[in-house]
């Protein structure tokens, strides 16, 4: 099976990590990835935030570039929802009806990491190893656009040495929702505050996630109150193994240090 | 065109509560600092939320009857004018009378003139909320007739001063010792050993509002819904005021917006079902009143219908948009949303709040009078799970987006920061090279945040309300697309 890899804008330029282990997980399993190069981004942000029409060439060119694979993998819950539910709705508005089919046929072979381990490649135990106590946001795009349930779940509770602990509301958004976390950043923090509370109430070592997104704002509130928890995405829980342990980044093994 | 009907026009401004003084970010500051607030919403929503899912659990075929609600309610908008002409026969015919309103000032106006006529100075009202849309009681007030409300959160929100935070619990953030001061300092006739018991505060409203029911001559009613086969109105409610009003007074008078239609007599196994679900969270709602015409010696001698468009219209000529007006008015979107449990009801600074007002308020009124409440929402999607006739909200949200920043963009010659931003993204992703570029000058944000790896409080625009509260880790070494480059140069791909 080809297998494309959709690396999100934020994941490119801010957490590569996570693309890198989303390759690791494929390459160990024996599936080759390839990154088509002239990718771009989902259009997701320009859709949000009320640019349908700018998001018009990079609907196209993501159904341009993808079209010759029997599969694409992003590890993003959002980027894959906006593929299935928002580039039809651009493509209604601006494209041709070319565009409209080409839009629906990728849209159909697009997953998220979890849904294609588990649905398509038929594999929750992935040889994983993290021995550490992790609890699990599962995002409102995986959740209510995607419904991927419990398949990323299913996968950590494979992973050896883990240990999972139950979020309290863990169906509540974090309050990021992208240009929302900035325009009305009050409302956003005041989420993002319960959020980091449950988490907290885990005692868990990291919060992890299936979107760098909400990760990356959960993330920026933990550290800000110098709270000692980590994020970690879906992905880089799945790459890491005995030989290859995932790399407690510095700045979080001091905090660590610092709350033990 | 010459000869073409025009559309009935939106909401007028002026009137009305449809439009907030402040943009949603502004108002929600309010209440997110007001921490009894918060507490109060948050305790309320989260047990409304636990008895509607326990509630909707109960019932093997809930996906059936969202599906079979929605598809009456598309059915029925799409055949709009036709079941509207068979309801206002249905109803002439069995002695009640209707009348025609293209908006809010033209509502009031034959509802006044109606009180007026009968030369009453007080009205009992059952709660509703479109004459809370068209600010009814205070054109009332204007003319020197007394609006009594007599829903008990209706009746604390009316004696407060107060206005309305919720469609179904008007007065959802005032917790029970507030109330209790709000029955001593305006209920005049009110027991001062009154306590903040529940029940006896029932029962001061109790006593307080039989007087106006045994007294009132006219009623004021909203409807639940009308069914267009039979001219039968509807009002669910759960205390019982509704069934005094509409049975003792000689006179009742219905404002109903134009959409609260079904086709049938049938039909209302469907909406009886999801609506108290949805809504209270209970099997069933305790009082369904229902009346046909007039019955000769049984109830009201006299029915007026008013049929108010203010808006309803134009948004039905929006085939994105069209979809709001499908809308039960349950609540359940509320009670699940996050935002709305922090911002609270007022924050959407129109009767409608919730998931649903940030839809159907710039829907009415045109979305630039309400250019805030499109992006009052983080697109969570709890709402659209929620709705018993499944609104997809969040994808309404969407387009009203793009319909504002494209109305402003017709509107001002030069682009906002935020549209010349977008597109210049936009211009830049679409290219390979232009990206990868980008993303290598990007990394002089490692500039920042050197000591601890991630970035503090930086203050310019956009980064600065993001790194209010919140770090931002600082840029990698290397990209994605580099590390690929120099790791799987040799793949195909
Ligand atoms: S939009 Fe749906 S959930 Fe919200 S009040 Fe209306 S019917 Fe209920």
């Amino acid at each position: 099976m080809k297998i494309g890899l959709l690396i999100t804008c934020l994941a490119d330029a801010m957490f590569p990590d996570v693309g890198r282990a989303t390759v690791a997980v494929l390459e160990r399993l024996g599936h080759t990835v390839a990154f088509p190069a002239e990718q771009s981004c989902c259009g997701q942000m320009h859709v949000n935030t009320g640019y349908q029409k700018a998001a018009l060439p990079l609907v196209e060119r993501y159904a341009d570039v993808f079209a010759p694979y029997d599969a694409v993998v992003a590890p993003s819950g959002s980027c894959v929802g906006s593929v299935r539910h928002q580039h039809g709705l651009v493509a209604r508005r601006f494209g041709s009806t070319g565009l409209q089919d080409a839009v629906t046929d990728v849209a159909g072979k697009t997953y998220e990491l979890s849904e294609l381990l588990v649905d398509v490649l038929g594999v929750t135990d992935v040889g994983a190893y993290f021995p550490h106590r992790v609890t699990y946001h599962p995002t409102c795009h995986s959740l209510r656009m995607l419904r991927v349930g419990d398949k990323p779940l299913s996968l950590l509770r494979a992973v050896d040495g883990i240990r999972l602990v139950d979020l309290p509301d863990a169906d509540q958004c974090c309050g990021f929702g992208g240009t929302f976390a900035v325009k009305n950043a009050d409302t956003s923090t005041a989420m993002m505050t319960d959020k980091m509370r449950h988490v907290l109430d885990t005692g868990a070592q990291f919060c992890s996630a299936g979107d760098s997104s909400c990760l990356m704002h959960i993330g920026g509130g933990l550290s800000r109150i110098r709270s000692g928890v980590g994020t970690v995405h879906l992905a880089q829980i799945l790459a890491a193994t005995r030989d290859r342990p995932y790399a407690v980044d510095q700045a979080h093994a001091t905090t660590l240090e610092g709350r033990a | 065109m010459l000869g073409m009907p025009t559309l009935p026009p939106p909401a007028p401004r002026g009137v009305g509560h449809l439009r907030g003084d402040e943009s949603f970010p502004a108002a929600a500051r309010h209440a997110l600092a007001d921490t009894q607030l918060r507490a109060n919403l948050g305790h309320a929503t989260r047990t409304i939320r636990a008895k509607r899912a326990s509630v909707v659990a109960e019932l093997p075929d809930w996906e059936e009857l969202r599906e079979a609600g929605r598809q009456l309610k598309v059915h029925t908008m799409a055949h709009l004018p036709d079941y509207l002409e068979q309801l206002e026969a249905a109803v002439t015919a069995r002695g009640g009378v209707v009348h025609w309103a293209r908006d809010a000032d033209e509502a009031n106006r034959i509802v006044v003139d109606l009180v007026k006529a009968k030369g009453v100075d007080e009205v009992v009202k059952v709660k509703s909320m479109a004459t809370q849309e068209i600010a009814l009681n205070e054109a009332l007030e204007a003319a020197g007739v007394s609006a009594w409300e007599t829903d008990l959160a209706e009746l604390i929100v009316q004696l407060g001063h107060d206005r309305p935070s919720h469609i179904l619990v008007p007065a959802i953030h005032r917790n029970r010792s507030e109330i209790r001061r709000i029955f001593l300092d305006e209920m005049g006739d009110v027991d001062p050993d009154l306590t903040d018991e529940p029940a006896v505060l029932a029962g001061a409203a109790r006593l307080h509002l039989r007087r106006k029911f045994l007294s009132a001559e006219v009623a004021i009613s909203g409807a639940n819904y009308a069914i267009a086969e039979t001219g039968t109105i509807g009002v669910v409610e759960s205390e019982g005021n509704g069934r005094m009003c509409l049975t003792l007074p000689k006179t009742l008078i219905t404002v109903m917006g134009i959409e609260k239609l079904v086709p049938r007599y049938t039909d209302l196994e469907v909406f009886l079902q999801l609506l108290p679900r949805s809504s209270t969270g209970e099997r069933m709602n305790p009082y369904t009143s229902m009346w046909t015409g007039l019955t000769p010696d049984d109830g009201p001698q006299e029915f007026h219908l008013v049929l108010l468009d203010n808006g309803r219209t134009q948004v039905l000529a929006d085939a994105e948009g069209r979809d709001a007006l499908n809308c039960i008015r349950c609540s359940a979107c509320l009670n699940v949303c996050p935002v709305y449990e922090r911002a609270g009801g007022h924050a959407y600074g129109s009767v409608y709040p919730g998931p649903i007002g940030a839809i159907l308020s710039p829907l009415l009124t045109g979305v630039e009078d309400n250019a805030s409440l499109p992006f009052a929402s983080s697109l969570c999607g709890a709402c659209y799970d929620a709705c018993p006739v499944k609104i997809n909200i969040p994808e309404i949200l969407v387009h009203l987006r793009a319909r504002h920043t494209e109305t402003y963009a017709e509107e001002h010659r030069a682009p906002s920061a935020e549209a010349v931003a977008m597109r210049t993204l936009s211009y830049v992703m679409r290219s390979p090279l232009r990206w990868t570029l980008a993303l290598r000058s990007g990394r002089f944000g490692r500039l920042l945040g050197r000591r601890r790896g991630t970035i503090g409080e930086v203050p310019l625009p956009v980064v600065k309300q993001w790194t209010e509260t919140r770090d931002l880790a600082r840029p990698p070494q290397q990209t994605f697309r580099d590390w690929w480059a120099d790791t799987h140069s040799g793949d195909p791909s």
